[in-house]
């Protein structure tokens, strides 16, 4: 089972994970904050709305789209 | 790196070529932007259950040694003639082709209504996919809306996974639902996965009006059959059918007809050696996706035996498609669920009062930001030219959102 | 025929624009007509800067932003207007120099602006590549979002704006696509690089430019940066060249820069100019590289032969006016491209000495003297 860190919390998943589902395991489901100032969660669910964008490693990258790691640092956005 | 056969979407069309192809001992890439092949329907994760189907066409994909796969790569640009720029987690690549297949699916049409953007809505396919790569949704109370089957199939996956679905609205009416179901009997494969999917929360003439709630969402309001009914619930997923995904083909100068990639008896687009099969040509569910991709991929290598050999049964799918679309036609009343302050625009936060007064897309976006966003109007383009008619612009690189490091790779000598 | 106006202005652009504002300040009825095609206003960086290429260009930018950062007071938030500074970078000792040279001649005139050393461009913006040897700051540049800009300008009780091509001009008159005539008194063209299509003996060369935007980074890039390359070689090659421009938007996006070709005048992203010019821009900041892009889009500056702008009265056309061929300058020099015609055109003084943008500088003398 991998192990990430979730906004500096640490978290297991079942292999196979995404980020995305990792959002809400760990924390409120929320991904990042809109222009306006809206949290805002994985939407699409399949690449195309880029709501879920957060940071990975530093990088900033689809959530629904990314496989939870062992050892990745994920972080949502404020 | 340089391939004979590039394939572009690993869903069944994608599969199904690079299977089709592979006994000519051609060197097949067949690339996919999710972490794993399978494509939206067959989408793999902690909580899919495959069809044993699907298993098989995955071990005979991985026992081809000839084909590569490409998952969790993205085509970012075309680089050259016959060149695309590819790129993954870690690192882009040029890959140069002899064939191309596009079989780059479709993606759902999300239009927007109040509240569309709490957490707690999705896509209804978008749900399904989510559930599969993880979400954890059981003991959630569950609202579907919008049209088409795939309600029925996220129901599905959502129920089988714990949540409790309580109400499903489909938009179209029940002569039509009734019309589409009368029509199944001619693919009993069809009718039988419908008699699965049934739920009795299933409501015809419905749709949303507003998802409500203040930093999450705690109840959906409806119109069902006309009368207007609050139902408190965690999620929505609401889903209005589905848009081919034909922009890697339109910047590749595919011709477009009826917003699908146009394609002749071969699965060849009006492009020489760019071919493309499955949803991107017209949607039709898998079993269509399969049969055009296997021709696609006999074609390319240039097996046109094998390829129209399966023209009948291509035939038969294609009839299916005709029907699925006649009869989930989108009504006027969810063209009309915006309010003026609605956001349509969801990366840049512009709600529908700051776009009406403009004649077009290009104005609007460039007086409204409307469609700069990180999505480059794949959502609100699609949902605007439902609500006013306008047309999205043509593609341009970067396709998708890319690290810069990746379109250094451009012009740069191998 | 009637009589709409008492000006026509064809193209509504940041150039039309600011002269329609300044005429309709004046009192005058003014019709804008534009035909809705792809231009420069909407395709460029917004970028307000003092070139100083030649005199005629200093005097013009230097008196633009003076006037720019008047209204930049008045302008709505969504016209995006900053007076962030430009930091022109030397990347060795010789482009130091150019700085140098560069200061003295910008501090003659009055301007505000400051030479940085390695340490202090380091201090100022961290992302920088740590080779550069230092930079010189201009402090009164800023950024803009010019289609906004330009539509703001448009916002006065004396002006129409019509959408409609014109394809031809007549005298006093224009006659649009669908075959009405409007006419007026005065007719002034500014519609960049189109104008040919309508004035063919103008001598307007179009330079395509790429450009591309990231996502949201905000508080990474504070001024505009600017090679010094861009004056020194890069950019005065004739064949395709690139320089490195960074900008950083109000919305935390960057901005970045620059290409120019004289040979395509086809809209769409070429692969190699952007791989071209993006690996110029990381080469000044390395951190550019690890950011998403989200889109690319290209534009195309209406270029005279010695780089300044037509501005006057046509000599062989009476009644009609010029004011195009700003190149990449003309969202900088638009309000002092519009004093310059305004004040010609009322027989006043202008603010600057109009000679050296006068038309006739390459269409000959006045036929009618």
């Amino acid at each position: 089972m991998p192990e990430l860190l979730l906004d500096g919390q640490p978290l297991k998943v079942d292999e196979g994970t995404t980020v995305a589902a990792a959002l809400l395991l760990g924390g409120d489901g929320s991904s990042r904050t809109s222009v306006s100032g809206q949290r805002r969660a994985p939407f699409c669910g399949m690449g195309v709305c880029q709501e879920c964008r957060v940071s990975t490693d530093g990088q900033r990258r689809l959530a629904c789209q990314t496989l939870c790691r062992d050892g990745m640092r994920v972080e949502s956005r404020p | 790196m340089k391939v004979d056969i590039l394939i572009i979407g690993a869903g069944p069309a994608g599969m199904a070529a690079a299977l089709a192809a592979a006994p000519s001992g051609a060197r097949i890439a067949l690339l996919d932007d999710n972490p794993a092949v399978g494509g939206q329907i067959w989408r793999d994760g902690p909580q899919a259950h495959l069809p044993p189907q699907v298993h098989e066409q995955r071990r005979r994909l991985a026992a081809q040694s000839t084909i590569q796969l490409l998952t969790a790569s993205r085509v970012i640009a075309q680089a050259g003639p016959k060149q695309l720029l590819v790129e993954d987690a870690a690192c882009a690549r040029v890959i140069e082709y002899d064939k191309l297949i596009l079989c780059t699916g479709a993606r759902e049409l999300l239009l927007p209504f109040p509240g569309w953007t709490l957490p707690g809505v999705t896509g209804a396919g978008g749900l399904q996919a989510l559930i599969k790569g993880g979400l954890p949704v059981a003991g959630e109370r569950l609202v579907i809306a919008g049209s088409g089957p795939l309600l029925l199939a996220s129901a599905a996956t959502a129920q089988a996974n714990g949540a409790r679905v309580l109400q499903i609205a489909e938009q179209a009416s029940w002569a039509a639902v009734a019309g589409f179901a009368a029509q199944l009997p001619r693919w009993p494969h069809k009718l039988l996965q419908a008699l699965g999917l049934w739920h009795p929360g299933y409501r015809a003439s419905s749709h949303v009006i507003a998802a409500l709630g203040d930093s999450h969402l705690q109840a959906v309001r409806l119109s069902i059959n006309g009368q207007v009914k609050e139902v408190p619930c965690e999620r929505l997923a609401c889903g209005f059918g589905l848009i081919a995904n034909t922009q890697l083909g339109q910047a590749l100068g595919c011709r477009i007809e009826h917003n699908s990639i146009a394609v002749d008896n071969w699965q060849a687009s009006s492009q020489v050696d760019i071919y493309a099969a499955g949803e991107c040509t017209g949607f039709g569910g898998s079993e269509k996706a399969l049969v055009e991709g296997a021709i696609a991929g006999h074609a390319a290598v240039g097996d046109l035996a094998a390829a129209r050999h399966l023209w009948p049964q291509r035939q038969r799918w294609q009839g299916f498609a005709r029907a699925l679309q006649h009869s989930f036609a989108l009504g006027e009343p969810v063209k009309q669920l915006a309010t003026p302050d609605t956001l349509i625009c969801r990366c840049e936060d512009i709600a529908l009062a700051d776009l009406r007064e403009h004649g077009g897309w290009t104005p609007a976006k460039l007086a409204s930001r409307c469609g700069m966003g990180a999505c480059q109007g794949r959502i609100c383009g699609a949902a605007t030219q439902v609500l006013f008619g306008w047309q999205p612009p043509a593609p341009r690189p970067p396709f998708s959102p890319a690290r810069i490091d990746t379109l250094l790779q451009l012009g740069q000598p191998e | 025929m009637s009589q709409s106006a008492d000006i026509i202005i064809i193209g509504a652009g940041i150039i039309g624009a600011a002269c329609a504002h300044e005429l309709a300040r004046r009192g005058l009825r003014v019709l804008v007509l534009d035909a809705g095609r792809r231009a420069a206003t909407a395709a460029g960086m917004g970028h307000l800067i003092v070139l100083d290429d030649n005199p005629a260009e200093l005097a013009l930018s230097q008196y633009s932003l003076q006037r720019w950062r008047d209204w930049g007071r008045d302008m709505p938030a969504d016209c995006a207007y900053r007076q962030n500074g430009t930091l022109w970078l030397a990347a060795n000792a010789e482009e130091m120099a150019v700085a140098e040279a560069k200061y003295q001649v910008l501090r003659e005139q009055g301007l505000d602006c400051q030479l940085l050393g390695a340490a202090a461009l380091q201090a100022a913006e961290p992302e920088l590549s740590q080779t550069l040897h230092g930079a010189l700051k201009v402090g009164g540049d800023g950024i803009l979002y010019a289609p906004n800009a330009a539509r703001w300008l448009l916002q006065h009780a004396q002006i129409e704006l019509r959408m409609a091509r014109v394809v031809e001009i007549d005298h006093r008159r224009v006659r649009l696509d669908d075959g009405a005539w409007l006419s007026a008194e005065v007719l002034i063209l500014a519609n960049g690089v189109y104008a040919r299509e309508l004035c063919p003996e103008l001598p307007l060369q179009a330079k395509k430019g790429h450009l591309l935007i990231t996502d949201r980074y905000p508080g990474r890039v504070n001024h505009t940066l600017v090679e010094l390359g861009y004056v020194t070689s890069a950019h005065n090659a004739s064949g395709p060249s690139v320089a490195a421009n960074i900008q950083p938007r109000p919305t935390g996006q960057l901005l970045i820069g620059a290409s120019r070709q004289f040979d395509s005048e086809a809209p769409e992203v070429e692969p190699w100019m952007l791989g071209k010019m993006l690996r110029r821009a990381v080469d000044y900041m390395p951190g550019l590289a690890g950011l998403n892009a989200i889109r690319a889009w290209t534009g195309l500056r209406a270029a005279s032969p010695d780089g300044l702008p037509l501005l006057g009265e046509h000599p062989q056309r009476p009644g009609l006016w010029l004011a195009v061929g700003h190149e990449g300058l003309g969202v900088t020099t638009a309000p002092g491209s519009a004093d310059l015609l305004v004040a010609q055109l009322f027989g006043e003084t202008a603010p600057l000495a109009p000679d050296a943008y006068l038309p006739q500088r390459f269409l000959g003398v006045a036929a009618h003297a």
